[in-house]
Order: structure tokens, then sequence, then C-alpha cells
């Protein structure tokens, strides 16, 4: 009894151990041996926050923006769903979750959580530009300047 | 009735509004900046010193002239089905006096009430009314019960039944969820007028007005100070939005 005992107190600390490790590794950062989702570069030059920040809150963001922007009629683009699709729909499906390799999509499915953002937002960018709500002051989104290279981010 | 048109802040605002044009249009002999049309910035939320509000002159309303539902339909996307299970934001009614034969056209949409029954009875919070008097449905918290389109008077919300794709970026809508004319929000937010105003004007007829009702000097208010104009079900006391003219 008691070597079962000891060995499920192993078990259990060896699961923390790992589990501890996981949270410790910086998101997405190649492990040996796993396969991470693959995702295409967005057309900007960088990220509206640093990518960690990105990683960890972005639904947090989203979900400020939404509010804001829904509720109090704030049209400010920084954090604006509407530009995150503009910038990382794929080249080729034009979308960002409309196949597995779509920026949403790839890590989504990877991380098994289901998206019903896309139920009611467009995946695809407008075919035709819009004018933002009042241009002076506020805009902070970066340009979304077309540089070419569509890397894979490792 | 009282109808909120008396503002003390409307002078400073006149004033800063002219000293924003000054400001922004001559940054230099001859130089002009673009873009300074806009009354509010990006940052800065929608204001109670608004109330949008639409002013229908159904004398002007073309008869068998669908512009504005068409326009509607475009601009938000809507299937454009008329089916009991359809979406329609905006629909054109047509009464006949039976006695007299009298026949009237008019467009009949969310009426965009300062004391909105919808918004009464919705038990998420998700129907609500903007600070700037526009009623909208909040779908990240629509649970799709439907009591709203029950409490409303004027037929005005419709429910979406099926899975949606295609939809367009600035007007997000989805399965399970009521929707309603929101008054072109997305328009109204860059300064521009609602996709059914502009295509009624654009159409010749002219029998839509858009603007601030709080506004004395705007459009609306002009044109509301000088013509009788009634609320529909004006006995439910729920001062509505949009008002009508020739009914």
């Amino acid at each position: 009894m008691a070597s079962f005992r000891i060995l499920g107190v192993w078990l259990r600390s060896a699961a923390l151990v790992t589990g501890m490790a996981c949270l410790a590794t910086p998101a997405m950062q190649a492990v040996a041996g796993v396969d991470l989702p693959k995702l295409e570069r967005g057309k900007g030059e960088q990220c509206v926050e640093d990518v960690d920040t990105i990683r960890r809150l972005h639904p947090a963001l989203l979900k400020h923006q939404r509010d804001d922007t829904l509720r109090r009629g704030i049209r400010t683009t920084r954090h604006s769903l509407k530009k995150c699709v503009e910038c990382h729909a794929s080249e080729q499906t034009g979308s960002v979750a409309a196949s597995k390799q779509d920026f949403c999509v790839a890590c989504h499915s990877y991380a098994a959580v289901k998206l019903d953002c896309w139920d009611c937002h467009a995946t695809k960018p407008a075919r035709k530009p819009v004018r933002q709500a009042g241009a002076l002051g506020g805009a902070s989104h970066p340009t979304p300047l077309w540089h070419g290279a569509s890397g894979v981010i490792k | 009735m009282s109808r909120a048109t008396d503002n003390p802040n409307s002078e400073r605002r006149d004033f800063l509004k002219a000293g924003a044009m000054a400001a922004g249009l001559t940054v230099g002999p001859g130089v002009l900046l673009y873009g300074v049309a806009y009354s509010r910035a990006p940052e800065e939320p929608a204001s109670p010193d608004k109330r949008w509000g639409m002013l229908i002159d159904t004398t002007k309303c073309g008869d068998g002239c669908n512009e504005c539902v068409t326009a509607c339909n475009t601009e938000n996307g809507l299937s454009g089905k008329t089916g009991p299970q359809d979406s329609q934001w905006i629909r054109k009614v047509h009464i006949r006096d039976l006695q007299t034969g009298f026949e009237l056209n008019l467009p009949m949409l969310c009426q965009h009430c300062e004391n909105p029954p919808c918004v009464d009875v919705c038990p998420t919070g998700a129907s609500m009314k903007r600070a700037d008097g526009i009623v909208l449905v909040d779908r990240h918290t629509c649970i799709g019960c439907r009591y709203c389109m029950m409490a409303c008077p004027y037929k005005a919300r419709s429910f979406v039944h099926e899975p949606l794709t295609d939809q367009n970026p600035e007007v997000p809508r989805g399965m399970g969820c009521v929707e309603s004319c929101t008054f072109c929000v997305q328009r109204v937010d860059r300064d521009e007028t609602p996709a059914c105003v502009e295509a009624c004007n654009a159409a010749g007829h002219k029998a839509m007005y858009f603007g601030d009702l709080k506004d004395p000097e705007s459009e609306i208010s002009q044109a509301l100070k000088i013509a009788r104009s009634t609320e529909i079900r004006a006995d439910l006391g729920l001062n509505t939005g949009v008002r009508y003219q020739g009914i």
C-alpha cells in the first residue's frame, strides 16, 4: 500500500513540475519534439503590442475594445479586431479563418480553443477600404505596410 | 412631451467648433489640412449632448420606391428576402384608408426611442441605448431570447435563424442574435448619414432627414420646428427618435 502511495505522490509532483515548466516556457518557443503552429507573418511591420503581450492578452484586449466600441462609440483602431484581420488575412485564402493554416485558426485549433468571433465577424478585410471614423488624432495603429516577405514565425 | 432641445452648452460648443474649423483649415496661408469635418475624435465616446433622430416626410415618399430598403440591405449585408424568418431592418409600409381610399407610403424602422421597451425587457443587458440615443443590440451578450422582439411596438427587430457568412466587416451579424436598424452607426460615427437617407436623397425624393435633435440649428430641428410631425404610437410615451410628417 505504502509503495502505491509513494508512487502516487511521485506522479503528482512530477505532473506539477511538468505543468510549471510548461507555464514558465515562453509561449511558442520551440520545444524539442513538439510541432508548433506555423503562423503567417502579418502585413504590417510590427504588431500593435509586443508579441508576448499579444499572445497572452489578446482576448482581454479585444474584449475591452469591443465594449468600448459598441457601447460607448469609441472608434480607436489600436486593438480592433477589424484591424487584426486586415493585417493577418492569409495571402492564399484572404482570410484569417478559412483554412487550418490561417492566422487565427492555426493557433486556436492547436490549442483546441473554439472561436466564435467568426460566427458574426468577417474573416476577410473589406473589399474596398472604408474611411476610418475621425481621422484626426488617436488613430494609433501602425500603418500596415506590405513588406513583401510573408515569413513564418517559428 | 418634452424634447430636450435646450442645451446650455450649445454656445460653447459652437465656439469650440468654430475654433477647431479655423485651426484645422488654415495651417498656413494657402495650406489646407484635410479631414477637419469630424465632430468627434475616435477616442471620444458618443456624447449625451447629441440625440440622433430622423424625420420622414411621407408626402415625399415614393409609391413603389424601395431605394431605402435596398441601400440598407447593401450597407448591412442583409439578404433582401422578406420571409417571416428573414431580417428586415427597414421595410416599406403601404397603408390605405378603406373608407376614403387615401393611400400612404412610409418606411418603418427602429424608432430609436428615448425609453425603449426592448431595453427594458432585455434580461442580459444586450439591448442597449448609446449615449447619443442610438438603440443597439450587443451581440456579445445577446442570448437570442427574443423578448425585445415581442416588446417592440414597431415590429422593428429581426432574429437571425441561419448561420451567415461573408458579412460586411463593419457590420458583424450572426445566427442566434436579434438585430435591428442601427441608424448605420458605423457611418454616423464617421459623420455620414445612414445609407437609407443617402439613397432617398440620391433618388431625388428627399423624404428623409437625419440629424441631431438636440442641436437647434440642425436641418432636422429646423424642419421639425416649422411643420407638424407625429410619433407613431405616441400614446406609449416612448419619445421616438424617428418622427413622421403627413400621417
